[in-house]
């Protein structure tokens, strides 16, 4: 992937500016007025119960849904005008294992490298790097219909971040996962923040948000709840862990996606 | 748009076709079992009340030619048989070239005289002026070469008068076609089979649009930089592939199973060509089905409402149908793909026969303006 040279302005001071976001499906209020700045080379996590409005603000930040009001910039581009900058920037694990079954995992990751324009040299490489990473290697050949669900997890991400985006949208990339897996992306992921990326990270496991993020956003019923570190937010609440700050801003009951 | 990505997504959806037995075998193994199944074992067609269109000139030379007229009266009367009369045989016979009529009857200079000499002497042969009322035949269908001749020759004796059983008759009816004598149910059939794999095209675009809808593929395709002329164009040409591969084994399975039409390679070139306009329609079909369909179970249940009129009224099948759905095949472009193709290989159009001409540009707007309307209310209702 190449990234055109400053092609993301005030990087230092914001990667992701969103500004008043209100999303509204016919009568339901997805996402109700959210105002959120995410620092370049911040791991930053959004969390939240089911239907709380993360992935609605996701789907914004990748051109995919429009908002019904507000404003929001990724990598300084505004994103209803420069979708296609936008799409060049950033990289997205959708919640969903998007692999396709009767591609091998290599011939996947080579489709979405084809997609983002990268030259073989280049492709080839990443592709390796990232298969040796997720401990793939060895099943690079097989078709993904015969992967276990954790390693289609684990290949979803790959194709995410096969073109080394500078922004990724990681939406829940540790689910069915089990510890080891788990650990080994959690690994990876402080590989990319070192690496200076910008990440977003949705989990309902507090203890990765608490292991991986700088910032965590609790969002509920389509608002910003709270923010800060999740030092901050246990200090501020005065529990003893992030899942316990989870619970007391949120309640116990049962919350079911719309 | 760009090249790498169309290539991209071309392979990814060549590869999903080959890779998933069931669509593999709808696709390519379904054409091929169905050309041998109908080829070794078709025994004829059957059913529906359909009406022939006959074209008579007469030549009869009496005056006032009183016997002809009634004789072309008595097959007015069938209620299968509609007749037009033409001063010439040559409009006649362009008529049937052009399948616009599926007959042209020639009613020989003596007919009237003839019968007058059967009437003064019934039981004497020897006296008779003998005529033959000669029989052009639609060589490109087999319900007009079967069925028009026993019609017209049961008319023609009642009409006489005479019970042929016993004797000969003054007047016989001498078919025209010995093309057909040579010519196997097959033959008659292999037109529609061209058409007829390829709508099988709308229920795999269907399926394949809905599943990578339910499994997140077209998100993900979504939110990478891939522009919606690179990945519809990629589409286009994955199941123009597709339908190229279909039609050649449909016409290697139909050679071996003896379809030898005595047509030139521009023809060949020209009925896969036309095949491959056809199938743009299906992709048009497939995407509006996939707009409407929520899951992929339900695009393959909606998908028989476009394949079975397609099917029925517009391939081989509609021959046998009656005269109402013969004419509503007159709105499914499979309809046109197999009129040309059967023109071209059975009645010896050529490729510049107007109504050769006249069904390209049918199938060509039709299909064209299909395949629009699929994309448009695809990108419209779920982004591409």
């Amino acid at each position: 992937m190449n990234i055109e040279k400053g092609a993301i302005p005030n990087m230092k001071t914001s990667a992701i500016f969103i500004e008043n976001l209100v999303k509204k499906f016919e009568d339901v209020t997805a996402v109700d007025g959210v105002s959120l700045q995410i620092e370049e080379g911040e791991l930053f996590g959004l969390l939240g119960p089911n239907g709380a409005g993360k992935t609605t603000i996701i789907n914004i930040l990748c051109g995919l849904i429009k908002p019904t009001k507000g404003s929001c910039k990724v990598g300084g581009y505004d994103v209803q005008e420069d979708i296609i900058k936008v799409k060049d920037l950033i990289g997205v694990c959708p919640q969903e294992t998007a692999v396709y079954p009767y591609l091998k995992g290599s011939e996947n990751v080579d489709l979405f490298g084809n997609l983002y324009s990268m030259n073989k040299q280049m492709l080839e490489a990443r592709r390796a790097m990232l298969f040796e990473t997720m401990g793939l290697t060895a099943e690079a050949n097989r078709r993904a219909e015969k992967y276990s669900g954790g390693m289609k997890r684990r290949l979803s991400l790959i194709i995410s971040l096969i073109h080394d985006p500078q922004i990724a949208f990681l939406d829940e990339p540790t689910v069915a996962m089990d510890p080891q897996s788990r650990h080994a992306v959690w690994d990876f992921i402080k590989d990319l923040k070192k690496k200076g990326k910008t990440i977003i990270l949705t989990t309902h496991y507090m203890e990765e948000a608490e292991e991986l993020c700088d910032r965590v956003g609790i969002i509920d019923h389509g608002k910003l709840i709270s923010l800060g570190s999740p030092k901050e937010l246990i200090s501020r609440n005065g529990v003893k862990d992030l899942e316990d700050v989870f619970i007391k801003l949120t309640g116990r009951k049962i919350r079911e996606e719309v | 748009m760009k090249f790498q990505r169309m290539v991209a997504l071309t392979k990814k959806e060549m590869k999903k076709t080959i890779r998933q037995p069931a669509a593999l075998f709808l696709i390519f193994l379904f054409p091929i079992v169905f050309v041998f199944a109908f080829g070794a074992s078709f025994g004829g067609l059957g059913g529906g009340q359909p009406v022939y269109q006959i074209g008579i000139v007469n030549m009869d030379q009496a005056t006032p030619p009183q016997s002809s007229l009634l004789f072309i009266d008595a097959l007015k009367g069938t209620d299968i048989l509609s007749i037009q009369t033409y001063t010439d045989n040559q409009t006649a016979q362009n008529e049937l070239s052009q399948g616009r009529i599926q007959a042209v009857m020639i009613i020989p200079a003596t007919f009237s005289q003839s019968l007058e000499s059967y009437r003064i002497a019934p039981n004497n042969a020897s006296k008779w002026t003998n005529a033959s009322v000669s029989l052009y035949l639609d060589k490109g269908s087999i319900v007009a070469t079967q069925a028009i001749p026993p019609i017209i020759k049961q008319v023609l004796t009642v009409f006489i008068g005479q019970s042929q059983q016993v004797f000969p008759s003054p007047i016989n009816l001498k078919t025209t076609s010995l093309e057909v004598k040579q010519t196997s149910t097959l033959d008659f059939l292999a037109p529609g089979m061209f058409t007829f794999a390829s709508i099988f095209l709308i229920m795999i675009v269907a399926q394949s649009f809905t599943e990578d809808r339910e499994n997140g593929m077209m998100k993900r395709i979504r939110i990478s930089p891939t522009t919606p002329a690179d990945f519809m164009l990629s589409q286009v040409i994955s199941y123009l592939v597709i339908a190229l591969i279909q039609a050649i084994l449909v016409f290697v399975m139909v050679y071996l199973m003896g379809f030898r039409p005595n047509v030139g390679t521009s023809v060949y070139v020209f009925a896969f060509i036309l095949v491959l306009i056809f199938s743009l329609s299906n992709v048009g079909f497939g995407l509006i089905i996939a707009t409407i369909s929520k899951s992929s179970s339900a695009a393959t249940g909606l998908s028989f409402i476009f394949v079975l009129p397609q099917l029925f009224l517009g391939t081989f099948v509609g021959a046998s149908l009656s005269s109402a759905a013969q004419i509503a095949g007159k709105f499914v472009p499979s309809y046109y793909v197999t009129d040309a193709l059967t023109s071209l290989f059975l009645r010896g159009a050529t490729i510049t026969s107007p109504v050769v001409l006249l069904d390209l540009a049918v199938v060509s707007i039709s299909c064209v303006a299909i395949l629009a309307v699929g994309i448009l209310l695809y990108g419209k209702y779920y982004k591409i």
